[in-house]
């Protein structure tokens, strides 16, 4: 690992002027970027450690909405979610392992943007709100690819605002040896629609299955699923799951997720 | 360099570091504390799991700069002063948990860290809560006794095959 500069600010608007130096990366839990740095496919000049900024770590839940600070721990969101969005803390409690769950933030997962991580499917799929130390993103412009978002260089993801549906369900199928999602279905239904992302099986990220969302707002059963077919024109294919196996876990992930939110 | 300060094992410690030098470096190099091991260095085996301020966490994949002020307890705050070992320990003796004891200092604090939050865990939540942890000795059976056993719950006799 290539040596930089570290710096632990206690305040967001710290983080935000230690980032005003060229090369300054964002450090969030560290369970992605410390493998990266190791394997020196990242030459930061310096890292901006979140850890000592107490004000982006909560959970409130408020008006119909749960709201994330950035810098929270999955593992805090699974206990401190359960109540108001059972089916977001579940998510987060399926995250890679407990002490992985210890250290890794929802800013860093969202940040990220791995095309087989669980958070950007939730997010989709509640059609969230990613809040910077700038601006508001809708989760529908902010996902732009594979390991590709919306964020600025330095950027910093302070908060996620959740809408909570009236009924919601995460499916992952994992991938034993990375424990990420060989695909994960998020279906959230709201009272004027139904909304379904999923990760892990697209060459472009987490993405809307539109065919299904459309069905499923006539009718919120899984029966009107069996005829919906994901296309596998896009998906990945690797030594985990051909394209159409991953196309085919998708449509059966989906049908769990709606008789599971029930 | 940096100054980093924390508590390791109820002394305070402290060092000159990198910002680049992991936790688990500064514990086994500057402090020798060589009880935590490295299985993996990719955050997949748990074997440089040690507890910061009461939460399991890889050591190898963290910045010992990002322990600044932390509490820290590896698997050499374990056993009492005099050597005798802890329940969890003695329970990884007993029901033969351990064979070439690389994993065990990781599995040990895998195993403290759900205790504490779950003093009756079933087999299910057990193995479960150990997905992080490698061991490619024992076949996790007995480790799943010795935690079952930790836990002041039945362990059936092993069956003789
Ligand atoms: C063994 C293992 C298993 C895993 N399993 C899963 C899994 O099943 N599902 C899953 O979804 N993920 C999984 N992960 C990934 C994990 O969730 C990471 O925690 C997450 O992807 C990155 O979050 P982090 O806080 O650790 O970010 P970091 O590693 O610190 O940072 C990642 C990137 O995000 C940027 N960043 C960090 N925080 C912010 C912020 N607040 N604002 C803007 N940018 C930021 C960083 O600059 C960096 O580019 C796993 C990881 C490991 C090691
Ligand atoms: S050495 Fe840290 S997880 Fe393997
Ligand atoms: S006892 Fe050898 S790796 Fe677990």
């Amino acid at each position: 690992m290539y040596d930089f500069e570290f710096e632990r600010p206690q305040t967001v608007a710290e983080a935000v002027a230690a980032l005003k130096q060229e090369d300054a990366q964002v450090l969030g839990g560290g369970q992605t970027l410390i493998p990266t740095l190791k394997q020196r496919l990242a030459m930061p000049s310096k890292l901006v450690s979140l850890g000592g900024v107490a004000e982006l770590r909560f959970v409130r839940s408020a008006g119909g909405t749960v709201c994330i600070g950035g810098a929270t721990a999955h593992a805090t969101v699974a206990a401190d979610a359960a109540a108001p969005y059972p089916a977001l803390a579940d998510l987060a409690g399926q995250i890679g392992d407990p002490a992985v769950r210890n250290r890794g933030t929802i800013g860093g997962s969202l940040a990220n943007n791995d095309p087989s991580a669980c958070y950007p499917s939730a997010a989709l799929a509640s059609g969230a709100t990613i809040v910077t130390d700038r601006r508001k993103i809708a989760a529908d412009d902010y996902f732009e690819g594979m390991f590709t978002t919306a964020l600025d260089d330095g950027e910093i993801i302070t908060e996620v605002r959740f809408p909570v549906p009236e009924r919601a369900n995460y499916q992952k199928f994992s991938q034993p040896a990375s424990r990420f999602a060989l695909v994960g279905v998020f279906v959230a239904q709201y009272a004027d629609s139904v909304r379904v992302a999923v990760t892990g099986a697209s060459d472009d990220g987490v993405f809307r299955w539109t065919d299904a969302e459309a069905a499923l707002t006539q009718r919120f059963h899984a029966d009107v699923l069996k005829d919906v077919t994901a296309p596998a024109d896009d998906m990945i294919s690797d030594l985990h799951g051909s394209a159409e196996y991953r196309a085919h876990l998708t449509g059966v992930l989906a049908r769990q997720a709606v008789a599971a939110a029930g | 360099m940096n100054k980093v300060e924390m508590t390791v094992n109820g002394k305070p410690v402290s060092g000159e570091v990198e910002g680049r030098q992991l936790l688990v470096e500064f514990l086994r190099e500057d402090l020798g504390l060589t009880g935590t091991h490295v299985g993996c260095d990719t955050s997949q085996c748990g074997a440089c799991v040690v507890h910061m301020d009461g939460k399991a966490v890889k050591s190898c994949t963290m910045f010992a700069l990002e322990a600044m002020n932390a509490d820290v307890i590896t698997i050499e705050g374990q056993a009492a002063e005099d050597g005798t070992l802890n329940t969890i320990q003695q329970a990884f003796q007993d029901h033969h948990g351990l064979q070439c004891g690389y994993c065990t200092p990781g599995m040990v604090m895998s195993a403290a860290a759900l205790l504490r939050d779950n003093p009756k865990p079933s087999e299910a939540e057990i193995r479960q809560y150990l997905e992080g942890n490698l061991c490619r000795c024992t076949g996790y059976h007995n480790i799943i006794r010795a935690i079952l056993a930790a836990s002041g719950q039945e362990v059936a006799p092993m069956e003789v095959e």
